[in-house]
């Protein structure tokens, strides 16, 4: 036999793992071609016959709706490009201000769980396991329809203390105006902030150097807070409420926030808020027994040592899924959809997809603005881990 | 004190011989006040927050059951039975309304002769769940082809119907409840097992393109929102498909929570995958297991075992996750119950939350009973890793 002769047994191509791995790629790349390509050509087809344009002309159309909230300038004559800025500026106000809030509940509510205190953990656990098993779109319904919409009508606001309103349309708080002089308190808010994170630095330094601590707490809240305030009012407070006045059919004036935006916050915190904790929960659970004992057999008091032993150790294995819920609470913002807040989805997939029937164009778009966000922080969260990683000898 | 040494041991009269009953510790320290003051009043602080947590408690609690059961509707016919009236000024929940249309938020419009067949569904589903669940099952190994394979088309034919063996057609559009919720968890998690293991698997891949297209697709679907990922499947999915065969509206939500789903379940998957050690891979090689055997036979009955629980919160957060096809215009059981509130009809102050206290009751009571059975194979699990 020929295979005897050379010496080398030869298996048939087709055994050779190399050649199948290929054989198999190669399918895969047809395959997913070809639905790609019969995915454009029916697109290109059904787009045709609808007579719908496509490409990103759309973009400086102009949009000829009105939105709700507004953080940029916007009003009907404006495009469709500006229409996106303010749902991508609503969407990150939302955000922003829950990771904030969710932060703060979610700490709170993870360390209440393990208190020795039975009845406080037993409150935190029944928040969580409550929390945790409703979907988070029923508790926006609640909140919006059951409690902010039951709220009394415009005629009977509840009064908030210091000029507010509280009705059925919304918030309605005084809104400050800077008069001239009040740009010396803000460029003494930026001192202040400069000069705190000054004083941290030196603050290490020197406790690496002498073991001394110094209340960098106290400091920071002085000069970030205490600063300012103090200019503002040397320079006579140079700043008018504008109070909102209920008039007959409608409140003027002041700042308004709708009942859309507190419902989806309040949604948004309450949810994350229970998921944040069990974080915390099994961060602070992950460090070892010893390390709290050993900071008590130092002479460190409950406090000290879970703020300066416990915590630190824990946020190595908390910071990771802490990230992976702040991006969760940004993708749920886009349930404002439900309640109406002019979020980036409210705005674009609703009403700019229905205006213009560019669905690719839209969506495409709409996704492109989520994947950025997530890719953007979990790249910072990979150079964050790297950081903090343990080194391993 | 000299002459004690000749005394005998009679005279020794304050010998203790046998051990004295042991004393009760005092009651500051045991029992039911000791147990306060260890537990709820160790500290100022501690009694602090105890009243603190006492008072939330006395402020939430009473109320709530006083509106859910105390001053509640039970039985009625309309919207008068929940109004409030003089003699009877405080309403609490309206379960009259609920218990009226309970038929609507089960199975939407289906029509009501043929709704046997959903319970057979239901029926048929709950065998297949508790199949699976059960951890000793009898031949668990059929139960993974009537879950996935057998059951999925069984309620197929029996959802839709065949006229050819007596069964009406009912349109998904009559579809509505409970019904279309479950059969979007179902769906989600029958195709997402299967399609999330193999994009773990090509995850894992030597092969550069099958990872790199899984990699792609996993990170994609995770990054983006659940919400955009149904709208692309609702207002895409038609344009890429020959214009006479657009699929209909729950179809392609079903597209889109499968899609979904599976990319979350390929990521638990794949951190199920790489918790097995690398000798057992080498150990598969080295009795001659090809690819596919290794997989089937010795990692992923090991891989998924451990990843059970995981398997389970990704159910949970699927099913909770299944509301979100209310958004695209799918008459699911919370959209049942919108609906159902802003009906004149029963349009009362107290309807919208007795509709979402009956929606909250639904959802709590099928995930929390999913966690507690993560929670319990986690331990079964653990046990058997013990040796």
């Amino acid at each position: 036999m020929s295979v005897v002769e050379t010496g080398k047994p030869k298996a048939p191509l087709i055994y050779n793992p190399k050649v199948r791995g290929i054989a198999y790629q190669v399918l895969l790349c047809a395959l997913i071609g070809f639905l790609v390509y019969g995915a454009v050509t029916n697109a290109m087809d059904n787009l045709a016959r609808a007579k719908i344009a496509s490409g990103f002309g759309f973009w400086e159309h102009t949009a000829g709706f009105d939105i709700s909230q507004t953080l940029i300038e916007y009003a009907t004559t404006s495009t469709y490009g500006r229409a996106f800025w303010v749902g991508l500026l609503n969407t990150l106000l939302v955000a922003g201000l829950g990771i904030v809030f969710a932060t703060i509940l979610g700490f709170i509510i993870g360390i209440a769980r393990l208190s020795k205190n039975w009845l406080v953990a037993k409150v935190a656990a029944a928040y969580v396991e409550l929390i945790r098993n409703l979907p988070l779109l029923l508790q926006l319904l609640f909140w919006y329809n059951a409690v902010l919409k039951a709220l009394p009508e415009l005629r009977e606001s509840l009064l908030i203390p210091g000029g507010g309103f509280l009705n059925n349309r919304g918030l309605f708080l005084p809104q400050p105006t800077f008069k001239e002089g009040a740009s010396a308190a803000l460029i003494a808010l930026l001192v202040g902030i400069l000069a705190s994170i000054a004083v941290r630095i030196w603050a290490k330094r020197r406790q690496m150097r002498t073991g001394q601590r110094a209340p960098v707490l106290w400091i920071t809240l002085a000069l970030v807070f205490a600063l300012p305030l103090g200019v503002l009012v040397l320079s006579g407070v140079p700043v008018d409420f504008v109070y909102p006045e209920a008039g007959r059919f409608n409140i003027r004036g002041g700042i308004e926030v709708l009942p859309e935006f507190m419902a989806l916050l309040f949604g948004l915190v309450i949810y994350t808020a229970a998921f944040i904790a069990e974080v915390v929960r099994a961060g602070i659970l992950a460090v070892s027994k010893g390390q709290a004992e050993a900071a008590y057999a130092l002479g460190l008091r409950p406090g000290p040592t879970l703020r300066l032993v416990v915590v630190p150790l824990a946020m190595r294995v908390i910071v990771p899924p802490l990230t992976s819920q702040y991006l969760n609470l940004t993708k749920n913002s886009s349930l404002a959809v439900a309640i109406g807040y002019p979020d980036l989805v409210q705005i674009f997939t609703g009403t700019v997809l229905n205006q213009t029937g560019q669905a690719v164009e839209v969506v495409v778009i709409t996704m492109a603005v989520y994947l950025t966000i997530s890719l953007v922080t979990s790249f910072l969260m990979n150079l964050y881990n790297r950081r903090v990683a343990l080194v391993e000898r | 004190m000299s002459d004690t040494a000749t005394l005998t041991d009679t005279e020794l009269a304050y010998v203790q011989r046998s051990p004295i009953a042991p004393r009760r510790p005092p009651l500051a320290a045991s029992g039911a006040i000791g147990w306060l003051r260890e537990n709820l009043l160790s500290s100022v602080f501690n009694v602090v927050l105890t009243v603190v947590c006492a008072l939330l408690i006395a402020w939430i609690v009473p109320p709530l059951l006083k509106f859910l059961v105390i001053d509640a509707v039970w039985d009625g016919a309309s919207r008068a039975d929940c109004l409030p009236t003089p003699e009877r000024p405080e309403v609490g929940a309206c379960w009259a309304f609920v218990i009226e249309r309970l038929g609507f938020f089960t199975y939407g419009f289906y029509p009501i002769e043929e709704r046997w067949r959903v319970d057979v569904f239901f029926a048929l589903l709950a065998l297949g769940v508790g199949w699976m669940a059960w951890l000793s099952a009898p031949r668990r190994d059929l139960g993974v082809i009537y879950f996935f394979i057998i059951m999925p088309v069984v309620s197929f034919v029996l959802l839709i119907g065949v006229p050819a063996l007596g069964l009406p057609h009912v349109s998904t559009a009559q579809w509505g409840g409970v019904l279309v919720t479950i059969v979007v968890a179902t769906v989600g998690i029958v195709v997402s097992l299967p399609l999330g293991i193999l994009l773990a698997l090509g995850r894992r891949s030597e092969m550069p393109v099958v990872r790199l297209f899984s990699v792609i697709f996993i990170e994609f679907v995770r990054g983006v929102p659940l919400i955009t990922v149904l709208f692309m499947a609702s207002v895409m999915l038609p344009l890429f498909v020959p214009d006479n065969w657009s699929p209909d509206k729950l179809v392609r939500a079903l597209v889109g929570v499968a899609l979904f789903a599976s990319a979350y379940m390929a990521e638990v998957v794949r951190a199920g995958l790489q918790a097995i050690p690398k000798g057992q891979y080498e150990a598969a090689m080295a009795v001659g297991l090809g690819y596919w055997q290794t997989m089937r036979l010795i990692i992923l009955p090991q891989a998924l075992k451990v990843t059970i629980p995981n398997i389970v919160n990704t159910c949970i957060g699927l099913f909770k996750d299944t509301t979100l096809v209310f958004v695209v215009g799918i008459f699911d059981f919370l959209k049942t119950i919108e609906a159902a509130r802003g009906d004149p009809q029963w349009a009362t102050p107290v309807t919208s939350t007795t509709g979402y206290a009956f929606a909250a009751m639904f959802y709590f009571v099928f995930c929390y009973a999913m966690s507690r059975y993560a929670r319990f194979v986690e331990a079964h699990v653990a046990a058997g890793e013990r040796r």
